[in-house]
């Protein structure tokens, strides 16, 4: 075969890495072996841009059984179980069908979790969208939504919380992240790696067909305008045949018959073969005329390179066959033995006996390409952290600015989204989505695992450093607010191209400060997934390294929500506000503007704050914990009125500001650290006692009272609205923007 | 007495069922796989929600094709109580135990939340400890929870008291604003004429401790549990 550039090309290689192939076999690769090394190679499989930053994370910690290179990671949670949990990204097929892109992407997620030997539990998702009144972005948005519906209800998985935001820079590029997490018992858990030669290798699952090839190579480009042509590369999901794999692995997992397993994600059959066979240091031989296919003449380049949905491959122990046959059997499910484990360390594929592809299993993993790509500060910067709010006229009344950011699509109800997702099936769900952190118990034991996603992309685009450490503390800290003791996470960062040093300096720069902030508060990163070439014709997603971290509750009982309980209860601010109003919701919705620095972060307090809310929730003392993020002190005090039925008479400390923009900082800074907690009036000396003890500010702002919304400054009354009034507008905002739309069609 | 919970092979809610009445009710409650043609002696059969064959077509329409789907049939013949849980009342409708059909919700979307219900009726197996016109709060989780039958099937089940639960606002008067998925007549749940199979789309088995938001669903399992203590519907064996 003669390589051609245009042949090097299409397949996403560069003429170095061509060089590197020939140096790696000793002699030119087949077509297949150039797939191959294609899909193993390009930035969604090989992380070769991203790999030298991610080293930097800490990824241990006496609780970590499983840290990242496993198909997801593992924390003991006590009594002998494990939270298996991971993230991942499903960006560019969602663009390009948003039902089915995000769909597969739920099945993906599910999937790593199960093969690790854990049984799913929940699902958590964070998305990111263009704004709501482009008629594309409502189609996008809305199939995103159905098809992680149509999928997780469907396998039986509770979606139990997650985050929703809204931006320009997402138009072209939503990002669909999704997190699932998975209970096993410590022995349970088994991992991804082929050993002992002669063990048979199964193909067991869906047929293969032509669906996603080069799907891997596609995540790792750009999009332009010729990118609904790329339909082909997107899988289609079938939720069903998923739930019979997810339950016939997890009773064939629990014969010990088996070696290991591997789901076939991107990259396919080449990804599961190739990275089994490499952790266990083995060969692996496979013949792909064995393989089931669901279309006739595919070629062995076709066979390895499908990303087909709902495939796994087994090692089994030799001997044990018939006994796992049976169980899949059961399940209408027909493992085929492909291939089997050999001792050269090599990846042989064969059709029909003849070898096609013959590549050394380490040359497609550990030593593949890795980039130290140039890093450039970005000249935006420097001019976007300057924000003078004189130059913004004077401000807009704070009862009006309070109304519009209660409106906005970021801050307003995401009922429209939830209650397309079964958040309830399993019986384990404690908090309802929109109520806090996602809380789902876990049966058997008096513990519940409390589990957060967020990131403010805003402040990682105006200081990538600070913005990734708030994004940590901010997912901690709701965990920490339903009473959870943080004790992993997993990332999943999404940024543009990292061939431009510019991105390459954003993501280097996030990827420290969440290492920082991860080891500061003693969150281990037990894996995650890194999605870049975030970009539409040139314009790159704000920078968004999402953290889902995950929380031990000691006591189910315990479990603290974002709501107002009682009237009366006293109305306490932890932490302080100070004049912080860059990146924040505020400029975005009242002014179009992304500018100023992000808040200030002190790591110690941070962590100071989450004790106390821990300490608080397990011995009854905190009745209602809100985390105090987008739109500030003003929409998180609304936030623990709405669905209650309770009011709130408060009166905060004024904070100094440019001339005039006073209120407008006492109520919608965004600064961190801060939750608005609600305790018995009778306990509130001990609250305040408790947080002195901890270095953590904390002022009585007022009490649960009536059925109105008021906030004072300093003994002037500023918003004084109807509990019915903040309610509506809160709650309808994003099904207005689809009424209006059908309304005019 | 003994639960059996039907599991087919979409099921996904069986667990669910199965952990209300053994942990919940301190019940026997055992899986039947759905390939099995023996309900093992069970007193209640509960056939769970989920999407017992992925239901791409039509929810329920491939499992009554299951082998057990003939036990259950036998069973409910000689009067044994039989309770259909959302995709359950689904395959109880496909399996010609209950009339009617189910349509896509007219929101045309998955819902999931907490509804209110009235119980109608209280001489069935599932409702004999509720008072008549209780409101209950139990949440759904369906696509295809929109109840349609013919005006006459409609008024044949009235004439018949079959409407066992209605959805209703607070007061349990059955108002559009609480029908969530468009059903005719407000219709959340049916018995057949002889009242021992009961189907309904909200998920009592989700209702049944306050941790989860609601106990309300509990009183279902309760009432046959002493309806089948009282030999009020003992099966002929």
């Amino acid at each position: 075969m003669t390589v051609t550039s245009d042949v090097l090309e299409r397949h996403g290689l560069s003429t170095e890495e061509f060089q590197r192939i020939i140096d790696a076999l000793k002699r030119e690769p087949t077509l297949t072996e150039l797939g191959i090394f294609s899909v193993m190679w390009s930035e969604h499989c090989s992380y070769k841009s991203s790999r030298v930053h991610l080293k930097t994370l800490p990824t241990s910690g006496r609780r970590v059984l499983q840290g990242p290179g496993e198909n997801a990671g593992a924390v003991d949670i006590g009594d002998g179980l494990a939270a298996v949990f991971k993230i991942e990204s499903h960006n560019h097929p969602s663009f390009i069908e948003p039902y089915q892109g995000a769909a597969t992407g739920v099945g993906g997620i599910i999937r790593d979790i199960f093969t690790m030997g854990a049984r799913p539990i929940a699902l958590l998702n964070s998305l990111r969208f263009g704004p709501l009144d482009d008629p594309l972005v409502r189609r996008t948005f809305s199939g995103v939504v159905a098809g992680i519906a149509g999928y997780g209800n469907s396998i039986g998985i509770p979606t139990v919380g997650g985050e929703v935001a809204f931006d320009e820079s997402y138009t072209g590029n939503p990002l669909v992240n999704v997190f699932c997490l998975g209970i096993a018992a410590h022995e349970d858990i088994i991992k991804g790696v082929a050993s002992g030669a002669g063990n048979p290798v199964y193909y067991v699952g869906a047929k293969t067909g032509r669906d996603g090839i080069h799907g891997a190579t596609m995540a790792s480009a750009e999009f332009d305008e010729k990118s609904a042509e790329k339909r082909p590369a997107v899988q289609v999901g079938d939720p069903f045949m998923e739930k019979l794999l997810l339950e016939a692995c997890l009773e064939v997992m629990r014969t010990d018959a088996l070696v290991g397993i591997q789901d076939m994600g991107a990259a396919g059959l080449t990804c599961s073969t190739c990275e089994m066979g490499s952790r266990g240091g083995a060969g692996v031989d496979i013949d792909v005329s064995l393989v089931p296919q669901r279309e006739t003449g595919m070629t062995p380049y076709e066979i390895m390179l499908s990303e087909s949905q709902e495939r796994m491959l087994m090692v089994v122990k030799r001997g044990r066959e018939a006994e796992v046959e049976r169980i899949f059997e059961k399940w209408d499910l027909h493992a085929v033995r492909v291939g089997e484990v050999t001792t050269d360390g090599k990846l042989r594929v064969r059709n029909r006996g003849e070898v096609v592809a013959e590549i050394p299993n380490r040359a497609l993993t550990d030593d593949a390409p890795v980039y130290r790509r140039p890093m450039a500060a970005p000249a935006y910067i420097e001019e976007a952290q300057q924000l003078s709010l004189a130059s913004l006229g004077k401000p807009v009344a704070a009862d009006e600015v309070f109304a519009r950011l209660l409106a906005s699509p970021t801050i307003a109800s995401k009922r429209w989204v939830y209650r397309q997702y079964d958040h309830m099936v399993r019986t384990n769900t404690l908090v309802m989505p929109g109520m806090g952190a996602g809380v789902v118990r876990v049966k058997g034991t008096r513990r519940a695992l409390a589990m957060s996603v967020d990131c403010n992309g805003r402040f990682v685009y105006l200081d990538p450093y600070a913005g990734a450490q708030l994004a940590v503390a901010e997912a901690a800290r709701n965990v920490a607010c339903a009473g959870g003791t943080p004790i992993g996470a997993t990332n999943c960062l999404n940024f543009g191209n990292p061939e431009k040093p510019e991105i390459m300096w954003q993501f280097a720069r996030a990827v420290e400060g969440m290492g920082a902030a991860c080891r500061a508060l003693d969150i281990p990163i037990t894996g995650g997934n890194v999605s870049l070439y975030n970009e539409t014709d040139g314009r790159a997603v704000l920078p968004t390294p999402v953290l889902g971290v995950v929380g031990v509750i000691e006591d189910a009982d315990a479990v603290v929500q974002r709501t107002f309980r009682n009237e009366g209860d006293a109305i306490v601010l932890l932490g302080e506000t100070l004049d912080e109003l860059g990146g924040s919701e505020y400029l975005k919705t009242l002014h179009g503007l992304i500018r100023g620095v992000p808040p200030v972060l002190d790591l110690n307090r941070e962590g100071a704050l989450h004790r106390v809310l821990v300490e608080g929730a397990g011995s009854g003392l905190i009745r209602s914990a809100q985390d105090c993020s987008e739109g500030g002190l003003a929409v998180t005090i609304a936030e623990c009125c709405i669905g209650t039925g309770l009011g709130a008479r408060t009166d905060v400390a004024a904070v100094g500001s440019a001339a005039g923009f006073s209120d407008i900082a006492t109520l919608f800074s965004e600064s961190a650290s801060r939750v608005v907690v609600s305790v018995a009036p009778q306990r509130e000396a001990e609250l305040l006692s408790m947080a002195s003890r901890a270095h953590l500010p904390a002022r009585r702002i007022g009490m649960v009272t009536g059925r109105r919304v008021q906030i004072a400054i300093d003994g002037r009354t500023i918003i004084d609205e109807p509990l019915g009034e903040v309610e509506r507008t809160w709650g309808v905002a994003i099904e207005r923007y689809f009424e209006r739309a059908k309304a005019i069609a | 007495m003994k639960f059996a919970v039907i599991v087919f092979p979409g099921s996904n809610c069986d667990h669910d069922a199965q952990y209300a009445a053994e942990h919940v009710l301190g019940q026997q409650a055992e899986f039947i796989w759905h390939k099995d043609t023996s309900l093992k002696a069970a007193d209640v059969v509960i056939l769970p929600g989920g999407f017992a064959h992925g239901d791409y077509l039509r929810t329920g329409a491939i499992a009554r094709f299951s082998p057990i789907m003939a036990e259950v049939q036998k069973f409910a013949d000689a009067g044994g109580p039989v309770l259909g849980i959302c995709n359950g009342f689904q395959v109880l409708l496909e399996a010609g135990l209950l009339p009617g059909a189910m349509l896509r919700n007219r929101s045309v979307k998955f819902q999931c939340e907490h509804v209110l219900i009235k119980v109608e009726q209280t001489d069935t197996p599932f409702t004999s400890a509720c008072r008549s016109g209780q409101v209950l709060k139990i949440p759904i989780a369906h696509g295809e929870g929109n109840y349609y039958a013919e005006p006459d099937v409609i008024a044949r089940l009235e004439r018949n008291r079959q409407v066992v639960f209605r959805y209703t606002n607070a007061q349990g008067i059955p108002t559009d604003e609480s029908n969530p998925n468009g059903s005719v007549a407000n219709i959340a749940g049916l018995c057949n004429e002889q009242r021992n199979v009961v189907g309904l789309m909200p998920h009592p088995e989700r209702a049944c401790e306050m941790a989860l938001g609601s106990a309300d669903g509990l009183i279902l399992f309760e009432s046959v549990v002493k309806a089948v203590a009282q030999g009020a519907f003992a099966i002929a064996r």
